[in-house]
């Protein structure tokens, strides 16, 4: 390691250190485009499906009637719905004791090639105050249309 | 009238910050010597009065008054004392005014017994503290005021949020607030360093302490915070890489790398712009945190109430202490003097590398955080997580963590590997170790596996500086890093082993059918209904043996709240010396059957208690720093008295 010139060790520690903190930043910025998680509607999905493998977040209506649980008791499978377009979803997991039909999901997982969205993590209202924040404004234009339209 | 007693004290203590401010200036600019002496009674009363007003909510909230807006928003009569105390700070206003009980406590503190730097700094430190202090005040008092009356007055209150009706929780803002507002104290201290140009080993060692102290809380409260998440969320993780988290992460890592740019400072007079900088960015990372969890532009547990106001004046305090501080950093950066210099193969060198490490672990953490934010204004809605934050951090740790191994071992100045080569071969050793067993086990991810090989040359590596020292003579500083080290490689081998060798099973069963989870039999006995003062719940009784060893009862609940309605789940952990098996109880499937979900988590607790002994080492060396302190102080005073009595 050559030792370097005791003149310009400030300036050489800056530029080491900006070098350092340019490189966090435009790894992040490549990271960010290609691990950020995108939120959809059922109607993005169906127009434009994400890359099989991306992890994604799907927000919609859970529709009246769909839910239903598989054998092993811990699975189920309901459809997510925007008022134009469904989407099957599968879920292993604990559902949150508000996720009921009829009302607003966030589900966090990936789409499966056969059009089924593989869900890891489900979201739903808490209570009134605390709404995913895809639901809140999904409440204001979507959701007096979604109920519409299943009623 | 304890409401108008306590909002009195907020208007006399913001007045008193006023007045601090204008006296500090006065003295400072040469027209009012005069004043330099209230300066520091004026900020010790100053932190009494937010004290006083903040003792005046909690007066308000344990008597539940619900006259008060405040009091009938967040609380409710039959809500257990402990979270009536609580419930005080569960709310933006109430955490607000601790935000500014602290920040004036902190500065009273820092005026009552800071004696070590020149007159003028300290001026320019408690008039930049109070400067700061002015805008919270007003920010509470304009658009958070905690005291304002409800006419008439609430039949009942609506309770408290039922996540935050939690003992660690009850106590996590409090330590979290001393951490994240203690550190106004080194921005005060870099301005005031900047203003009178006086950076130097002085400013750095009066410094040093209150860094110190602030990190300990910081460390404690994320600690806290992140076994908060992991046992009342019920959702099996540890840290969520939620905004919420990272912004308390965030000034953690900008005050951990001013700890040790302060220690270069203090020993060998090196990195003085550096350090005054991170003195900055430590608290603007408290503030940006703020503004982030309380502007409402999240939607969290911490996000109290969405008030676009609040955000607006949150933002502009923001712009106004951030941007003021970077432009005196940036007009007089110039004028501070390039320190001394250093050897890359030095102790120094580590310490920068720690620094840069730190700082662009920083960035990783800011952008991931700000990205989802800046995304939505242009129309698009993301979210970040793991996939983005664990690799992006990693990239920048494991250098750190592989510096830091040889880094305290070292000479200031100029040093050779070669002479510290030898040293290393047993941590090197027992980490190729380590990497040979785990080479065995199948399926293990990259970064566990890293995480685990590096843990185990840390574990070694970080005693070393102890070697060949009488341990009656090592300073206590030296302990202290030897712990917090040390417990970096333990809270990183409990990290990765939770990653690597979690068990998790999902299963619906009857009552008296059994599961297996790792070395665990699970059987489920019954489900009973339970009762609690505000709650109702369903609770899972389950008996699980270790290995088919003595069977211990475990009882998971789903609780549902009435005031205000919300369900939550309470997992029931069992913990052994080796891991925690985590269980919680799902929903009824129609068939009789419950849903159960069981992790095993080998070595989990290890993240905390590591966590623990970080700050455990940042108390030693305050302890260690403060008391050889006092020690030249009255070695200094007693030379002194000799002299006076010898020139009699």
């Amino acid at each position: 390691m050559a030792a370097i010139k005791p003149k310009h060790q400030r300036l050489v520690l800056l530029v080491i250190a900006l070098a350092a903190l340019l490189a966090a930043a435009l790894l992040a910025m490549w990271a960010l485009r290609s691990q950020a998680s995108y939120f959809y509607v059922p109607s993005e999905i169906v127009a434009d499906p994400p890359e099989a493998d991306r992890a994604v977040r799907l927000g919609g209506m859970v529709e009246t009637g769909s839910i239903e649980t598989e054998a092993d008791g811990v699975t189920m499978r309901f459809v997510v719905g925007d008022g134009t377009a469904r989407v099957p979803v599968r879920f292993s997991g604990i559902a949150p004791s508000l996720f009921v039909e009829g009302s607003g999901v966030v589900a966090e997982g990936k789409l499966a090639s056969d059009g089924t969205f593989i869900a890891d993590n489900l979201l739903a209202k808490h209570d009134e105050n605390y709404v995913p924040r895809e639901l809140q404004d999904m409440n204001e234009h979507q959701v007096s249309q979604v109920v519409a339209e299943t009623q | 009238m304890i409401a108008e007693f306590g909002l009195a004290a907020l208007w006399l203590a913001a007045a008193l910050a006023a007045l601090q401010l204008l006296a500090g200036v006065l003295a400072l600019t040469g027209r009012g010597e005069a004043l330099a002496g209230i300066v520091r009674p004026v900020a010790v009363m100053q932190g009494l009065l937010a004290l006083a007003a903040f003792f005046a909510l909690i007066l308000l909230f344990i008597g539940t008054d619900l006259s008060v807006k405040l009091v009938a928003m967040n609380s409710h009569s039959a809500k257990p004392f402990i979270y009536k105390l609580a419930g005080s700070w569960g709310n933006h206003e109430g955490s607000m005014l601790l935000w500014v009980t602290v920040m004036g406590l902190a500065g009273a503190f820092v005026a009552f017994v800071e004696r070590r730097l020149p007159e003028p700094t300290m001026l320019a430190t408690l008039a930049g503290q109070a400067f700061v202090s002015i805008g919270f005040y007003a920010f509470l008092l304009m658009s958070s005021n905690p005291f304002e009356r409800l006419d008439p007055a609430a039949p009942e209150g609506n309770g408290l949020n039922p996540l935050l009706q939690d003992i660690g929780l009850a106590f996590h803002p409090p330590t979290l607030y001393l951490g994240y507002v203690g550190l106004s104290v080194a921005f005060s201290f870099a301005i005031g360093a900047l203003i009178t140009r006086q950076v130097g080993p002085a400013f750095a060692k009066a410094m040093r302490p209150w860094v110190l102290g602030a990190w300990i809380f910081l460390t404690l409260g994320i600690a806290a915070g992140s076994y908060w998440a992991y046992y009342e969320l019920g959702w099996g993780g540890w840290w969520f890489w939620d905004p919420v988290e990272n912004a308390s992460l965030m000034p953690w890592l900008a005050a951990t790398a001013l700890l040790h740019s302060c220690g270069v400072l203090a020993a060998r007079n090196a990195l003085r712009a550096w350090t005054v900088m991170l003195g900055v960015v430590a608290f603007s990372m408290s503030m940006v945190g703020t503004f982030l969890v309380r502007s409402g532009i999240l939607t969290s547990v911490h996000a109290f109430a969405v008030d676009p106001e609040r955000g607006s004046f949150i933002l502009a305090l923001l712009a106004i202490n951030i941007g003021g501080a970077l432009t005196l950093f940036a007009l007089r950066a110039g004028t501070v003097t390039e320190g001394k210099r250093f050897a890359v193969v030095s102790r120094e060198g580590a310490l920068v590398v720690n620094n840069v490490m730190l700082s662009a672990i920083l960035g990783i953490v800011l952008f991931g955080t700000l990205y989802p934010l800046v995304a939505e204004a242009m129309g698009a809605k993301v979210s970040v997580g793991p996939p983005y934050f664990n690799p992006m951090g990693a990239i920048f740790l494991v250098p750190m963590l592989l510096v830091l191994m040889v880094g305290p071992l070292l000479r200031w100045r100029r040093d050779s590997f070669s002479r510290v080569g030898k040293r290393l071969i047993l941590p090197a050793v027992l980490a190729v170790l380590a990497a040979g067993v785990l080479a065995g086990w199948s399926g293990i991810g990259v970064l566990p596996f890293i995480g685990i090989v590096l843990a185990a040359g840390l574990a070694i590596a970080s005693l070393l500086p102890l070697r060949e020292r009488n341990f009656r003579r090592t300073p206590l500083s030296v302990w202290g890093m030897v712990a917090a080290h040390f417990g970096v490689a333990v809270a990183l081998f409990g990290m990765a082993s939770e990653s690597a060798f979690s068990v998790e099973k999902l299963v619906a069963v009857r009552a008296g059918e059994a599961t297996e989870v790792g070395p665990w039999q699970v059987k489920l006995v019954n489900v009973e209904p339970v009762a609690g003062p505000n709650w109702t719940a369903l609770e899972g009784v389950l008996s699980a043996s270790y290995q088919g060893g003595d069977e211990t009862r475990i009882r998971p609940q789903a609780r549902s709240f009435w005031t205000p309605p919300q369900q939550t789940t309470e997992s029931a952990l069992l913990t052994r010396w080796n891991g925690q098996l985590y269980v919680v109880l799902g929903g009824e499937a129609d068939d009789g059957r419950w849903q159960l979900r069981l992790w095993w988590k080998p070595f989990v607790t290890l993240i905390w208690y590591g966590g623990i002994l970080i700050a455990l080492g940042g108390l030693l060396a305050l302890i260690g720093r403060v008391a050889s302190d006092v020690r030249r102080i009255v070695a200094r005073e007693k030379i002194a008295d000799r002299r006076e009595s010898q020139g009699r």
